[in-house]
């Protein structure tokens, strides 16, 4: 005769979250710096609580039944919020698998049939194997979301458009240039050049590591776009090793106006905008004329 | 039909896009461009396209032969107010828009026309003189 697993589940409801809480606590690994044992509690419960009342003798080797759709969501939280959290993926499995303990445990004390206790314990094990991959995907696709959130913020952080003086901007650029970053300075730059009505940008490269032909055809293609908006664009920075790289890939930079330093390049900037910076006689500060 | 209209500023001629351009209308500007430009001889045209929020090869191509071709009748011509967007498609596009001048706004744009022309009229100048000797 079939044991109606629901019925004992249900009947040892408390007994099992016991049981599992013993399990988890006892983990030497247990992180109670990242998370109170009261909050370890209220999590496991509502598991425990939502696992007994989905589960039945008919679903038990389907666990893509939709019975174990609030399963699997609460499983899904739990993994994401301890993926933003900072556990392990070790950490993060291991809760799963201590609830598996904590059910065989219980089928052992409930089930006297040793052929019955023996396919029942293989099924609910498949059925937590099942949860923990989930839980697992999760937890990776929680941390991808943590990592893909902190490139973008990089992005934003380390392409910052200042504007030097009245019509020029200007924009360093610190690290490598790739083609989804070229896309975001060259956003942000033009879309600066509208809202400042500047008439030149200096890109400033003394921050690129390496210039290969990929990165000088996205340098390229920001000045043709600063072009085309109505504006000059400097190139300024180039370290000689860079200067170097270029000649030997053969890359033509003619066409652009290009700065050792970015001081030359406001330099010329004022020149081409008829701004002239002198020092003052009386006094040590400078000013600008018309 | 919709036609795009061309106001005749001085010396200059001034073409405001107010719609996304779909080829026909495209095509049309491109002849009443040049049709103006002969017919007024003016010594300049300025394209506001800051309303054009969606451009295509053919667009950008037609930019470029607009400017190819005032060029042929002794104009220069000036696109301002693109669209970042705008610029950053025609550069994907691999379409420069070489032979066309580009302002940020139609100020600007002015400006630029007045001094090309300032500088031409300043290198040509003897031609001029005896272009009205002929005449």
């Amino acid at each position: 005769m079939a044991i109606d697993i629901t019925k004992v589940l249900k009947k040892n409801q408390s007994a099992l979250l016991e049981k599992w809480m013993t399990n988890q606590l006892a983990d030497a690994g247990l992180r109670d710096d990242l998370m109170s044992n009261e909050d370890l509690r209220v999590e496991s419960e509502e598991l425990v609580n939502s696992l007994v009342s989905a589960i039945s003798y008919s679903n038990l080797d389907n666990a893509e039944s939709g019975d174990f759709d609030q399963v699997l969501e609460i499983l899904g939280g739990i993994s994401i919020s301890r993926a933003r959290q900072g556990f392990s993926p070790k950490e993060t499995g291991l809760f799963v698998m201590s609830l598996k303990d904590a059910l065989l445990n219980l089928l052992q004390q409930e089930v006297k049939d040793a052929k019955e206790l023996y396919t029942l314990s293989n099924r609910v094990g498949r059925l937590i194997d099942h949860f923990s991959i989930a839980t697992f995907e999760t937890f990776i696709k929680g941390r991808e979301e943590v990592i893909l959130r902190q490139t973008d913020e990089i992005t934003e952080i380390s392409t910052p458009v200042i504007r030097v003086w009245d019509g020029i901007l200007a924009l360093p650029i610190i690290g490598t240039l790739d083609s989804a970053r070229t896309q975001v300075v060259m956003e942000s730059l033009l879309t600066e050049i509208v809202e400042t009505g500047s008439s030149i940008a200096i890109l400033d490269i003394s921050g690129v590591p390496t210039v290969d032909s990929l990165v000088a055809q996205h340098l390229l293609k920001t000045v043709s776009a600063t072009r085309l908006m109505g504006a000059d664009c400097i190139i300024s920075g180039i370290r000689p090793e860079i200067a170097q790289t270029i000649v030997h890939l053969g890359i033509d930079l003619s066409q652009i106006i290009t700065k050792a330093s970015l001081a030359s390049a406001l330099l010329y900037a004022f020149r081409s905008l008829k701004l002239e910076v002198r020092k003052v006689n009386d006094g040590n500060r400078f000013a600008v004329k018309n | 039909m919709d036609r795009i209209p061309i106001l005749r500023m001085g010396q200059f001629l001034l073409v405001t896009i107010q719609v996304d351009l779909y080829d026909r209308l495209a095509l049309d500007l491109e002849a009443d461009i040049v049709k103006m430009v002969n017919k007024t001889g003016a010594r300049g045209v300025l394209i506001d396209i800051s309303a054009v929020s969606i451009v295509d090869s053919f667009m950008g191509r037609i930019i470029g032969n607009i400017g190819v071709m005032s060029k042929l009748l002794d104009a220069e011509t000036v696109v301002v107010g693109m669209q970042p967007a705008v610029a950053i498609t025609l550069v994907e596009l691999g379409l420069p828009l070489k032979g066309v001048y580009t302002a940020l706004n139609v100020d600007k744009g002015m400006d630029l026309l007045r001094s090309i022309i300032q500088d031409d009229v300043d290198t040509a100048d003897t031609d001029d003189d005896d272009d009205n000797i002929a005449e």
